[in-house]
């Protein structure tokens, strides 16, 4: 089973504290259940052991990972493999001398988030005053000569700020904009009638994107993910199921994607209790939608099959009930007017925000 | 506006960029955030030579003197290469 695949990217949820409480956090619900954090010893391996599998791309993320005061020593761990570390930060907590450190130990890109382009309004979905901190860090990340992603989760509230975004990370001199849109799983599946955005508001921030990209090629790479549920093709998830990446959370499992141990019945190890090696090749869970054989139809006879393996299992799970299922993204699935519902629910509605909090919430309806 | 090289340009990997030798298959990568480029033996012997100091002229005469080639054709080949390697933000010209 292990031949045809390696996974190339190791993503590290180093823990699930954070300092933020966005409304679209992509942690579990019941992230603060979930407390037993692997040591520093633990991780060490992990990286030893997924660089023999093939990782050559290092994701240290959380949660907020600088929590972990470990941070230097991991970073270091993945310099001497050779592996390719962006750190996923908020920026909070952070000093100049440790991001001097977190340099010196080996980084190779450091990402930094901000809500919007306002201090109101990204601290507003922050749930916390950080703005001004992050544009501080910004700003040393530069000065200490440092790679600088600025990445923008995308929503209905901040998709008018896109041309102000633009600006702000040629202010920064940002190395890469990331204009994420929301994925509706997780904390911004429970606040998906707060979020979700109107096709007109995609449409003109597309356009900023794509006209920004042109003018700015080879000084800023400006990424633009769309919303799926304004696609009528699923997105190839993870590119494909067990296919190239390596997700593990802060306790230690293993999973083909960060929310895959939110579908049950699906049963994943611990790297503390087997080596990364034979989970890859060997786990039920991992093994479960790789190939075609899972699939029923529509999926199974399309000839967009082996592009997008029937889109994300995770959203097919949280919307359907069934992970096997073709993911309702796709409008040849027979649950695609969930999608639309969703949609039409977001015309002029106006819902509460839902803060990432320790208190489990209810699944919306 | 990016300008495109020129023989005089002295290109050096961008700094958000690392290229290694991947083990598993013995070719050399780029990597960059979320991605990576896998290079044949050619664009590899190009990008090593890619160091701020040597211009784009004097990577194509050392390039063409080891593999004994056509320097007109290699010449347009390297060039080719690094413009779009540029346009990814993959390479920028030496300050």
């Amino acid at each position: 089973m292990n031949a045809p695949y390696r996974p190339y990217t190791l993503v590290a949820e180093l823990t699930y504290r954070c300092p933020l409480r966005c409304p679209y956090c992509s942690n579990p619900l019941d992230w603060a259940r979930r407390r037993n954090e692997l040591d520093t010893e633990t991780w060490v391996r992990v990286l030893h052991e997924a660089e023999e599998l093939g990782v050559v791309q290092l994701n240290l993320t959380g949660g907020e990972p600088l929590l972990r005061n470990d941070l230097e020593t991991l970073i270091g761990a993945a310099k001497q493999l050779e592996l390719y570390t962006n750190l996923i930060t908020s920026g909070l907590p952070l000093t100049r001398e440790r991001l001097q450190r977190i340099r010196d130990a080996g980084v190779d890109n450091i990402q930094v988030s901000i809500q919007d382009v306002t201090a109101a309004a990204s601290d507003r979905i922050a749930g916390v005053a950080s703005f001004e901190k992050k544009l501080e860090v910004c700003a040393w990340v530069k000065q200490l000569g440092l790679p600088l992603t600025l990445n923008v989760v995308l929503h209905r509230d901040n998709l008018a700020s896109v041309a102000a975004i633009i600006e702000l990370a040629e202010r920064l001199g940002a190395d890469r904009l990331e204009l994420a849109n929301t994925q509706y799983l997780g904390w911004a599946l429970v606040n998906r009638s707060a979020l979700l955005p109107q096709r007109e508001q995609l449409a003109a921030a597309r356009a900023l994107a794509a006209a920004a990209r042109q003018r700015l090629l080879g000084c800023m790479e400006v990424l633009y993910v769309t919303p799926d549920y304004y696609a009528d093709q699923p997105k190839t998830c993870m590119d494909g199921w067990g296919q190239r990446f390596i997700v593990i959370s802060p306790e230690g499992l293993m999973l083909p994607c960060h929310a895959a141990h939110t579908i049950p019945g699906l049963s994943f190890q611990n790297v503390r209790d087997q080596p990364l090696s034979a989970i890859w090749s060997d786990s039920s869970g991992f093994n479960a939608f790789r190939g075609e054989g899972w699939m029923r139809e529509p999926c199974r006879s399309c000839e967009r099959r082996s592009v997008d393996f029937g889109g994300c299992r995770c959203q097919a799970y949280h919307l359907t009930g069934d992970a096997a299922a073709t993911d309702p993204i796709c409008t040849l699935a027979p649950t695609h007017e969930l999608i639309l519902a969703a949609r039409a629910a977001a015309v002029n509605k106006v819902a509460p925000l839902r803060y990432r909090s320790a208190a489990r919430v209810a699944a919306p309806e | 506006m990016l300008e495109p090289l020129t023989p005089e340009s002295r290109p050096c990997l961008a700094a958000k960029v690392r290229l290694r030798l991947d083990r598993k298959t013995g070719q050399h990568m780029l990597l960059y955030p979320e991605r990576g480029l896998v290079l044949n033996a050619t664009a590899t012997a190009v990008v090593t030579l890619c160091t701020g100091e040597r211009t784009i002229a004097a990577i194509i005469g050392q390039l063409a003197a080891q593999y004994t080639q056509e320097q007109t054709a290699l010449g347009k080949e390297v060039l080719q290469l690094l413009n779009s390697l540029q346009e990814r933000g993959l390479i920028r010209v030496a300050a």
